[in-house]
């Protein structure tokens, strides 16, 4: 049943099994239990950070435009591709982050190379440039996503992650969705201001990365005894002593031999095969319910929207109900924003629907995922497990937007969508039965 | 460290990147009030009437530093450096034909700014307003000027894209009847039906009333297409055209080429197209040109190239012969009107 737990400590199974379904049914105490200071100082740390960077992209076609006066006319600055590479970065830094322990500091890596891509974007002035820079900050991205999951994972307790990782992704989208009105202050502020624009974006991401660094314990132990799996393992807060075997890209790779963290990868791999990415579900939501040009660019902001008022209270459902239930019913969620796409359905209302479900189908698997999964990975390969299912889940859409795209040119939008439709429910189906059974904490 | 340590650290921190994020916002914002003073040797820029039918003048928008800046200005066609007529009227693009103005301009909004695609009489004052989901990058009037059109940039969507898709939008003045998106067209390609969701389109040039040239994007490769107003189709003649731009007689386009091997900084080159033949050859300008260029007269193209105040203009013989010749500074988006 505790298949992580047939870890290299035995003790770590009998440390976990009071906490299991029957355990939190009888402390129900627990569930109201205050989230870690670390998990705060992360969401923090993401939220500025997410500050720093959506200004950039809030403001980057204007600057390239009107500030440059360059035409990036079918010109794609980061290419689709690229996606690809950042997803490998994602398994290169988790791994990193598991090697030593060395989470925190591959995290402020991550950070802080995303940090200085800001002021690298003053001296950039032509689009290939733009481009690189872009691509390194994409760079950064990758790298720090896995240990900081990992740092979240470790710093709370089984029962609580999906709240944890609900907060942290809530924070994070509040972020996202403050960054472009801080932009468009300061060049309200200053006419063209595209520099002091990244300078400011500059200074948020420092003021991030310097919490990360004050904020979020580290050393070679950044689990805190939160964590009674890792409290046990000797390459926990007691050091790395004897005992653990090294971390390796074998045993890396070996974790996919885990039934159980196959099963979620597989999952996670296939729904995000069809998983439809955003800008076709807005291009869709426009052409199918006539929605204005000029409240095009508002879309996403409905989906942040969404995502950021369900993070939390979906992450705690999960916890109450199980994640891969929740996981689950996000792509219902996902389903039912399809069906109404496709639906011959028009009404004031329907947008906001179709944004509110997928706003509730990210709330519902983001964060959830990585809650799910830690469970299942070892503490000490706790950064490499959850980069392994987050990119295979990350290709897996990338995959899947190509394949959109080229079934749109052949057969149409709706037809492909309607396949689309019919692959979540088969993908759905299958992932349903797959994780059947009680699940790891 | 103790916890007070790292709160002093923090305090120290927020203050310092504070002070340097106000610095670069008020040094920027004085920067952006410098522009309003006219810098010495400029061209000499007055106030006064600006029309679309007085003879033999050439219209534009003017960037040189000053009060005037940004608004649009006229000079005698025959001496474009000349001294400026200005119109308190702002653009960021700006075309006219036969007594129709189009002039897309920026409005500035509590959150972010807002564009608008402004049909002017002769007089330049406005007969209709489009709101535009874009960035303004390319604006044309048909011969007749009855029909006018424009292309805006719509930017990816936050993290998950960086990549820039275009919109081009066609309005018949007689009826104001707007087509939003020339994706509302049937594309034939290759003599054949085509659907893409990637299909983006740009820079469009106007034939007569019923038709059309412009630029097909599609799977990374561009093609010129002739548009038909009625059929509401578009139909593919030939790869790697950018932003043409019909001489005055009909029979000659000259477009930006991506020409392999270049730079990527500066990939293009000005092409000259025979429509008769379809024969291409490229134009006496060595450099990239990134605009869509206007035919002085039957003979010549202007095009903007970057100068110290955005844009300079430049002209060279549409026929590969001669050399490219600079006729006026700070200046961008001319007309030729009367």
């Amino acid at each position: 049943m505790y298949l992580a737990d047939r870890g290299p400590t035995p003790d770590t199974t009998s440390a976990d099994a009071p906490q299991g379904r029957a355990g939190r049914a009888a402390q129900p105490g627990r569930a109201t239990r205050a989230i870690s200071g670390t998990v705060f100082a992360l969401g923090t740390v993401s939220l500025i950070t997410d500050i720093s960077s959506e200004m950039v992209t809030a403001v980057l076609p204007l600057y390239v435009v009107a500030g440059l006066g360059l035409s990036p006319l079918g010109f794609g600055l980061l290419d689709g591709v690229y996606n690809g590479v950042s997803g490998l970065v994602r398994l290169f830094g988790g791994h990193l982050a598991d090697r030593g322990r060395r989470h925190k500091a591959v995290a402020v890596i991550g950070y802080g190379l995303s940090a200085l891509c800001k002021p690298l974007l003053l001296v950039a002035h032509t689009l290939p440039m733009i481009g690189a820079v872009l691509a390194l900050d994409r760079t950064g991205k990758g790298i720090r996503t896995a240990p900081r999951d990992a740092l979240i994972s470790l710093a709370t307790s089984p029962e609580t992650r999906g709240r944890a990782f609900g907060v942290h992704r809530a924070m994070d989208t509040g972020g996202a969705l403050l960054g472009p009105l801080l932009a468009f202050l300061v060049l309200g502020m200053a006419v063209d201001g595209y520099d002091a624009v990244f300078t400011v974006s500059f200074c948020v991401a420092a003021l991030g990365v310097l919490v990360l660094l004050l904020f979020v314990p580290g050393g070679r132990s950044p689990a805190t005894p939160a964590d009674p799996r890792t409290a046990g393992t000797p390459t926990g807060p007691a050091g790395p002593a004897s005992g653990s075997p090294p971390v390796t890209v074998r045993s890396a790779v070996a974790l996919l031999r885990r039934p159980e963290i196959r099963r979620l990868a597989v999952c996670a791999g296939l729904l995000g095969l069809t998983t439809v990415s955003d800008a076709f579900v807005y291009l869709m939501l426009q052409h199918r319910l006539g929605i204005a040009d000029r409240w095009f660019p508002l879309l996403p902001l409905g989906t942040a929207a969404a995502f950021l008022l369900l993070a939390l209270p979906l992450g705690m459902l999960a916890d109450r109900v199980g994640r891969r239930r929740v996981f689950l019913a996000g792509h219902l969620a996902l389903f039912l924003a399809y069906g109404l796409l496709l639906a011959p359905l028009h009404g004031e209302a329907l947008p906001f629907v179709v944004l509110a479900l997928h706003g509730t189908f990210y709330a519902a698997t983001d964060g959830v995922l990585p809650a799910a999964a830690a469970g299942a990975v070892p503490a000490e390969l706790r950064a490499s497990g959850l980069a392994l299912i987050g990119t295979g889940q990350a290709l897996a859409r990338l995959c899947c937007s190509i394949a959109f795209g080229a079934a749109w040119t052949a057969i149409g939008d709706r037809a492909a969508l309607g396949f689309a439709m019919a692959g979540l429910a088969v993908c759905a189906g299958w992932a349903a039965y797959a994780l059947r059974g009680p699940e790891t904490l | 460290m103790t916890p007070r340590a790292r709160l002093v650290t923090l305090l120290a921190a927020v203050a310092l990147l504070g002070s340097i994020a106000v610095v670069s916002v008020l040094h920027a914002a004085e920067r952006a009030g410098e522009r309003d003073r006219a810098q010495p040797g400029g061209p000499p820029i007055a106030s006064g009437v600006v029309t679309l039918d007085a003879g033999g003048q050439m219209i534009f928008r003017n960037m040189a530093w000053g009060p005037h800046r940004d608004e649009l200005v006229s000079v005698a066609a025959a001496d474009p450096g000349g001294a400026r007529t200005a119109a308190p009227i702002r653009c960021l693009r700006f075309y006219a034909a036969a007594g129709t103005g189009l002039c897309l301009r920026k409005v500035d909004g509590a959150v972010g700014e807002s564009y608008f695609a402004s049909v002017l009489d002769s007089r330049l004052r406005t007969l209709r307003d489009y709101p535009i989901a874009g960035i303004p990058s390319r604006a044309r009037v048909a011969p007749s000027g009855h029909l006018v059109a424009w292309t805006v940039f719509v930017g990816g969507d936050s993290y998950a894209g960086s990549d820039f898709s275009t919109r081009t939008s066609i309005v018949d003045t007689r009826t104001w009847t707007l087509t939003a998106s020339l994706e509302a067209y049937g594309i034939v390609k290759d003599g054949r039906p085509y659907h893409a969701a990637d299909a983006n389109f740009w820079g469009v040039t106007f034939a007569d009333d019923g038709h059309f040239y412009a630029t097909l994007a599609t799977k990374g490769q561009t093609y010129l297409v002739r548009g038909d107003v009625t059929a509401r189709t578009l139909t593919t003649l030939r790869p790697n055209v950018e932003c043409p731009s019909l001489s005055p007689d009909g029979t000659h386009l000259v477009f930006k080429k991506r020409v392999p091997g270049l730079s990527p900084d500066e990939p293009w080159r000005l092409y000259e197209l025979d429509l008769r033949t379809m024969r291409e050859a490229p134009l006496a300008e060595a450099r990239s040109v990134d605009d869509q260029v206007v035919w002085a007269d039957g003979r010549t193209v202007m095009y903007a190239l970057p100068g110290d105040f955005g844009a300079n203009l430049w002209s060279v013989p549409a026929d590969g012969a001669g050399a490219p010749r600079r006729v006026a500074d700070a200046a961008l988006n001319p007309a030729f009107v009367g």
